[in-house]
């Protein structure tokens, strides 16, 4: 399969979906790959220090100046993905979501911006069974597969 | 002049296997000669190195049992004291605790991924909680104790 697709993932860190859009076949935009630029560029030193003057206007982009920092902070890594996004894995009541992911108002916004969005998205529950599982990445490989075909055309 | 280093990548390679143990994948990254920096953890291992040597480890990895091995990418190297627990004074470093709710899905995961592979059908969910009946337990029992 040589067909890419960049397919945007919420949570954003997660590894189940991180893998199963590599192993089918399409590029995860994480934001593991963000905090990597972040992390590891030497002109940068470590948190909270690792933010330039360019970031909070990247995140201004998504959110207004009277928005709580934090969301803007986080959109400066989060926004950029899904203006590059060419699909979408949204998937509801992941079991944790605090630490970096856990902002509640970032993770609506992100997800208000990839609804509105042209792009085809799917939806689904977290997995807590292993029927549920199976019906899980049977939906993903299915999504994944037509993207491929979609990208094709 | 100086010189241009190649982008080095962190890859998370999470272990869900029956038949593989993280130090047996730690062994055949050893045993190759990529000049990557492996960690071994309590899920997997965290490998370090070039983009494309990563990127070769991973695969190599994940091929000795394709759908139990979860892989994804990590910002921060291998050991780096903002995120080494050595140096932080122990407690989870951030980022492991939705890593280990993930985990516990991982065997349901790798068997959904072995049934694909398969082409099974999928399984109809129970509508309402019946009894076990006995021929089922016994078949759970004997299935857990050939493993």
């Amino acid at each position: 399969m040589s067909v890419l697709a960049k397919v945007f993932i919420y949570p954003v860190n997660s590894l189940i979906l991180a893998d199963l859009v590599e192993r089918f076949g399409h590029k995860p935009l994480a934001v593991m790959n963000q905090v990597r630029e972040k992390v590891t560029n030497i002109s940068l030193d470590s948190p909270p220090v690792n933010i330039t003057p360019e970031d909070p206007k990247v995140g201004l982009r998504y959110a207004a100046v009277e928005v709580p920092p934090g969301v803007r902070g986080r959109m400066a890594l989060i926004g950029p993905l899904i203006e590059d996004a060419e699909a979408a894995i949204i998937v509801s009541d992941p079991p944790t979501d605090f630490g970096c992911v856990g902002c509640n108002r970032t993770n609506e916004l992100m997800k208000y911006l990839v609804r509105s969005k042209d792009i085809p998205i799917l939806e689904l529950r977290y997995p807590e069974s292993e029927e549920s599982a199976q019906e899980f990445v049977y939906k993903i490989a299915a999504f994944l597969d037509a993207m491929s075909g979609e990208v094709e055309k | 002049m100086t010189d241009v280093k190649q982008e080095e990548i962190t890859k998370v390679i999470v272990i869900s296997s029956d038949k593989v143990l993280p130090v047996d994948a730690a062994m055949r990254i050893y045993e190759s000669e990529f000049s990557v920096t492996v960690k071994e953890t309590c899920f997997g291992l965290i490998v370090t190195g070039p983009a494309e040597e990563v990127l070769a480890v991973t695969e190599e990895i994940r091929k000795l049992d394709k759908n139990h091995i979860f892989v994804k990418d990590r910002g921060f190297p291998a050991g780096d004291e903002r995120r080494c627990r050595a140096v932080r004074g122990g407690g989870p470093r951030p980022g492991f605790h939705f890593l280990r709710e993930e985990v516990q899905m991982l065997p349901a995961i790798g068997v959904a991924l072995d049934e694909l592979e398969a082409k099974e059908p999928v399984r109809e969910s129970p509508t309402k909680k019946d009894k076990l009946k006995v021929s089922e337990l016994e078949r759970i029992i004997e299935a857990e104790l050939a493993r």
